[in-house]
């Protein structure tokens, strides 16, 4: 499909879409339409575009994928098993094909304060709560993929933190591709509203039924009251031909606290864009992020952090494993405005290189236009360390497990971070299970 | 045990070891002693298999088998163990894993059965008191913010948990105060047997107070200039290394 027919296929879809409108609240009507006019604006982005220089989404445009219906029937509950974290109670919720499952999910009992229900679901019942919010905090000038999101998302996760109320558990939000037939567009998107003093653990986890190929197009905004604690995990271990286009928009107000860990170990060809407006004072964001890649995995994070108020500190730590032929991007992107002095920003993006056929891009941006701020970054890109193999070597660890143990350390170090231990082991687990499967591949090269 | 035949090594192209003869018996410690840039730690880095270096003639033989031949994890699950100069620091590994797997992997090869947990950590604690060493440092990454000392006790640990063959001490005593070193010559006595060798690579006589060795070396300019019995140490140390003029060279005193 080429780019025209892709883009007018989705406007058409825009336009059938205008039907169910008619019964939508103004605000939700004005908020769609709004999607589909930038949309019909910008269209999908090219390598022209600074902002996706080096990520082309030719592929996913001409794929023509089609937008997922809701009423996939007949999964196994038994066949999610192997999504949930061991030793994890958690509430869980599951979209399949960016629809949500009341048949597949187990939310338990609410802490009062609460609200969490499917987005489809709340805009129907109490689309007024969510009025101030949906929308409101993804950039006005989002990109093609963002709008589309807007003018079309199916459904997603709708979660109301009152003043004061406290997540006990944390929220595992399970998002499920299914193969099928026709490629399938699934667009969840998700709304989080923190109000003051308020605190939650939440996961947002992206994995595939199957091997077939699709687009995951997700957007989530995350509000960040006064005092209000969020941990926000982005799980991406989408299929191998997947695609992946995720948005992450947080906004903190006075002295909240949002802790963001991306971790990308799945999909084909893979683009975050993450944005955390730190509003008032005293707003403290860290932002985590690992992606381990091989074959001919792409992914691109971008990562854009705006303290716009004074005494605002932000962490982020960013490192990347890439072996085979795959390609990382990071593009990092710190903006202290003038209002904003007594800053600290702190930005760290490590790649390490396991084959000479990888490649990735790094480029840390910190832009600072106030005089009393304290700022610092570094990027690397790198190989194992030689003395240190030679070390474990002479320990009689053999070489290829000395590459493992070496590369896990490094990517250990953003895992670390993750204060969930269930979730950091089983995603120690996936690593080991992954960079084996790479050095399998590399021994093969080596024979053929 | 070891025999060093003709060896001739370049780093980056550049001969630095032109031709060394040694030959080490179980139940020997030996000294190689000589001044910077002599060839020491090449000799040392060598026999544990470093990449850098390039062999240019000669052989070394190692219980019988070709040594050269062998990557640097086979020797030493073969027995060698080489305590470096400068210990690595490996962020993200704890020094507690390395031990038990560097000890299991050296007993699988040698058909030995893999220590469990708990025997395992009670060698180690065993060995610890030896170093004396505080036990947090087992589950900090390995040399990770460890001091000089540390670093060089550390080594020492893994030597007496792994139990070497042959093990080579690369200028282990650099940088000691007394205390240190009193430490590091307990566990290389403690090690000493009829079964075993030792080979000390060190600039300075001072280790040699609490370590006595069985034959003393001097390398001078890549090759051995002179071999004799401990008394060598005292002359070196008495008059330095001027005296002892590289083979085939005019003595300068």
């Amino acid at each position: 499909m080429n780019p025209n027919t892709a883009k007018e296929t989705y406007l058409d879809a825009m336009g059938a879409a205008e039907k169910e409108l008619a019964v939508a609240p103004s605000w939700l009507r004005e908020l769609r339409r709004g999607g589909a006019a930038r949309f019909a604006e910008v269209g999908f982005p090219t390598p022209r575009d600074e902002e996706w220089k080096y990520t082309d989404v030719m592929p996913i445009v001409q794929a023509g994928f089609k937008p997922a219906a809701r009423g996939v029937n007949g999964i196994d509950p038994a066949r999610l098993d192997g999504f949930w974290f061991e030793n994890l109670p958690a509430h869980r919720l599951v979209f399949i094909n960016g629809h949500y499952s009341e048949k597949l999910s187990t939310p338990g009992a609410w802490p009062k304060g609460v609200t969490v229900m499917g987005l489809a679901a709340a805009l129907r019942d109490q689309a007024h709560r969510l009025e101030p919010y949906l929308g409101h905090y993804a950039p006005q000038k989002i990109h093609g993929f963002a709008a589309l999101n807007t003018a079309l998302f199916t459904d997603g996760a709708y979660i109301h933190l009152g003043r004061g109320a406290r997540l006990a558990k944390p929220l595992h939000l399970l998002y499920v591709s299914t193969g099928a037939a026709n490629p399938l567009l699934s667009q969840p998107r998700n709304l989080v509203v923190a109000e003051a003093d308020s605190q939650a653990v939440l996961i947002e986890n992206y994995v595939a039924i199957g091997e077939s190929a699709y687009f995951t197009n997700a957007l989530t905004e995350v509000v960040v009251g006064p005092h209000a604690v969020i941990e926000h995990y982005r799980l991406q271990e989408e299929g191998a031909k997947a695609y992946h286009i995720g948005g992450l928009h947080a906004h903190l107000d006075r002295d909240g606290r949002f802790t963001a860990h991306g971790i990308d170990l799945g999909g084909r060809l893979v683009r975050n864009d993450l944005r955390s407006v730190l509003d008032a004072e005293g707003a403290e964001c860290q932002l985590n992020g690992l992606y381990v890649l091989g074959g001919r995995q792409h992914v691109d994070n971008h990562t854009h952090i705006d303290h716009a108020r004074p005494r605002g500190t932000s962490r982020e730590f960013y490192k990347g494993v890439l072996d085979g032929r795959s390609r990382a991007v990071f593009h990092g992107r710190v903006v202290v405005h003038p209002d904003a002095q007594h800053t600290d920003a702190q930005q760290v993006n490590n790649n390490l290189l396991l084959s000479r056929n990888a490649e990735a891009d790094t480029k840390p941006q910190l832009e600072i236009y106030a005089d009393d701020v304290k700022c610092a970054h570094g990027a690397t890109v790198g190989q194992l360390d030689p003395e240190a193999l030679f070390y474990l070597r002479s320990r009689a660890v053999d070489e290829a497990a000395a590459r493992d143990l070496l590369t896990c350390a490094f990517a250990r170090d953003v895992l670390s971070r993750l204060r969930l231990e269930p979730v950091r082991s089983q995603l120690e687990r996936h690593l080991a299970a992954k960079l084996r499967v790479a050095a399998l591949h590399q021994a093969q090269e080596v024979l053929h | 045990m070891l025999s060093i035949k003709n060896l001739h090594v370049n780093v980056d192209g550049k001969p630095i070891l032109k031709g060394i003869d040694l030959e080490v018996k179980a139940g020997e410690v030996h000294a190689i002693m000589g001044p910077n840039g002599s060839g020491k730690s090449t000799l040392a880095n060598i026999l544990a298999g470093h990449e850098h270096y390039e062999v240019t003639a000669g052989e070394v033989i190692y219980r019988d088998n070709n040594l050269l031949a062998l990557p640097p994890e086979e020797r030493a699950r073969q027995g060698m163990f080489l305590a470096f100069q400068y210990p690595v620091e490996i962020p993200g590994v704890s020094n507690i894993y390395l031990l038990k797997s560097a000890l299991n992997a050296i007993r699988r090869s040698q058909g030995l059965p893999e220590l469990d947990a708990m025997d395992f950590l009670e060698l180690v604690k065993d060995r610890m008191k030896l170093v004396e060493m505080p036990e947090e440092l087992l589950y900090r990454s390995v040399n990770e913010g460890f001091s000089g000392g540390e670093k060089k006790r550390n080594e020492i640990l893994q030597m007496a948990v792994l139990e070497p063959r042959l093990a080579i001490l690369d200028e282990t005593d650099s940088g000691l105060d007394i205390d240190a070193l009193q430490i590091v010559a307990r566990g290389v006595n403690v090690l000493r047997s009829p079964e075993r060798a030792i080979i000390l690579v060190t600039h300075y006589q001072r280790l040699l107070n609490y370590i006595e060795p069985d034959q003393v070396h001097v390398l001078v300019g890549g090759r051995i200039a002179k071999s004799g019995d401990k008394t060598l140490a005292y002359e070196l140390e008495k008059h330095g290394y001027g005296w002892i003029a590289p083979e085939g060279a005019p003595a300068t005193v």
